[in-house]
């Protein structure tokens, strides 16, 4: 039944597409919530990704593996798994739960009714612009995250390693493949259309006043947390087989 | 014209509507009484759409609301104006937005809008709270905005949904020549849900009792308040069980 419901939801919010003068305008606003808004959380986590991987990596290959691998740990690890998830789950809890509220609470006070009789599609006035930010966004954020990992990892190689940049740089261009990059990033961009679907989908499904409202959130972050790392999953098991 | 065609209506298995039939001639002022909870709200949201009826229909110029696709209940939607119990307006716009909203559907410049906005705003007393938020307004300010932005519509039919409901005797009598006034001047159709007889004795043309699902009375303001049937006499007196 849930899964008929999320069929529906999202053949409704492909209708809306066309909308674009509605949608369209509205775009930026949630690039912006979704994006800008958002850089410092997951900037912050990167940073200090970074300087554990450099850490943890020079801890594991004490005496066995050459030191310069850490660069090569800290960026595949970076790129691969740890920018893209650790920043999604904290964007499920700052993203995604602020949309089920915001959401939960305009269907409780009646004002997605009121923006039907206004001749609105709630798909295009609400869900659409949020999906589309989150695909487009959580690339971008993803990436700058990456790139910060890399530097703190970098930086604490310099520091606490005693590693020279050149060795650094070595490692990390060591096995480094483009799809590196790409894989990172299109994981990313599914994991932001799924946290704001999500979202989109729980807090329109709000019923009841501020207790329905608590419980929406609450369900989603659970459910965008869970989904995120079955997604995770699966795109390893599809792209790097 | 607006009927309602032995619509019923259930939820969860318990029966809300169960044969509601009744006329809405053009330009008048229909009011529907009754119980909190006897299903006055759920009545009115079947006439935009916004629920579906389990059997029966409301039928609307001669479009049965619940068959129509999305287009042609969109344009339905435009004839329409809605005042919500809570006003529901949007709480991240000013009032100038959200009285310009449905405006912003529509084949009309920028300047049109404005000008439509400020007639609709000094229609209910509102002149220069264009950029108020409506945190900062008072319970009656939020309905009038809530009046303005259904009229603003210049519909055919004005739809209010306990437009009294929470404000104190003064407020409410303000509302009520509002409701008169909006007819007048906009020669408009209305359709009230309420409880509050003082209300209905001001606006209504017709009242009609919903009890147990249906229509249980039905007449002039003259006839309602002579009426000789138990039930009725005991909710316009306000008389306890």
């Amino acid at each position: 039944m849930a899964v008929g419901r999320f069929g529906h939801f999202v053949r409704d919010a492909a209708r809306a597409v066309p909308d674009v003068a509605v949608w369209g305008r509205l775009l930026l606003v949630q690039m912006r919530r979704v994006g800008v808004d958002s850089l410092p959380v997951a900037l912050f986590i990167a940073a200090f990704t970074g300087v554990v991987l450099a850490l943890q990596a020079s801890y594991t290959f004490t005496g066995t593996v050459p030191l310069y691998f850490v660069g090569t740990l800290v960026g595949k690890t970076m790129m691969l798994e740890l920018g893209p998830v650790l920043v999604s789950l904290a964007l499920a809890g700052r993203v995604g739960a602020s949309m089920a509220a915001e959401l939960g609470t305009m269907r409780v006070t009646e004002q997605v009714d009121a923006l039907e009789t206004l001749a609105y599609d709630p798909q295009s006035f609400l869900v659409l612009p949020r999906v589309l930010a989150g695909v487009t966004m959580f690339p971008v954020i993803v990436a700058l995250a990456i790139l910060t990992g890399i530097f703190t990892g970098w930086l604490a190689s310099l520091v606490l390693l005693d590693l020279s940049t050149q060795e650094f740089i070595k490692g990390l261009k060591l096995f480094y493949r483009f799809k590196d990059t790409w894989f990172g990033l299109f994981k990313s961009a599914s994991f932001g259309g799924t946290i704001t679907l999500v979202g989109c989908i729980v807090g329109l499904g709000t019923r009841g006043g501020a207790e329905g409202v608590g419980k929406s959130t609450m369900r989603a972050v659970v459910y965008s947390a869970v989904l995120l790392l079955v997604l995770d999953a699966f795109w390893a098991l599809v792209l790097l087989r | 014209m607006i009927r309602f065609q032995d619509l019923h209506k259930a939820f969860d298995g318990k029966p809300v509507l169960a044969g509601f039939t009744l006329d809405v001639r053009d330009g008048e002022t229909v009011v529907i009484i009754g119980y909190s909870g006897t299903g006055k709200s759920v009545a009115l949201k079947h006439v935009v759409g916004l629920l579906r009826p389990d059997a029966g229909d409301v039928i609307v110029d001669d479009r049965a609301v619940s068959t129509l696709e999305r287009a042609p209940l969109t344009a339905l939607r435009r004839e329409v104006g809605f005042v919500f119990q809570f006003a529901a307006l949007f709480d991240s716009m000013t009032v100038f937005d959200n009285v310009a909203l449905g405006l912003r559907r529509r084949d009309l410049s920028d300047d049109e809008i404005a000008d439509r906005v400020r007639e609709a705003l000094a229609l209910v007393d509102l002149t220069g709270t264009d950029e108020k938020l409506p945190a900062e307004l008072s319970g009656g300010m939020r309905k009038r905005v809530g009046i303005a932005r259904a009229i603003a519509l210049r519909p055919r039919y004005v739809l209010y949904d306990e437009p009294t409901t929470g404000l104190d005797p003064v407020t409410s009598a303000v509302i009520d020549q509002l409701m008169v006034r909006t007819r007048e001047h906009l020669g408009v159709t209305g359709l009230v849900v309420t409880h509050d007889m003082r209300s209905a004795y001001t606006v209504g043309d017709r009242i009609a009792m919903l009890y147990e699902g249906k229509v249980r009375q039905a007449g002039s303001v003259a006839e309602i308040r002579e009426t000789e049937d138990p039930v009725v006499r005991q909710f316009i007196e306000g008389r306890p069980a």
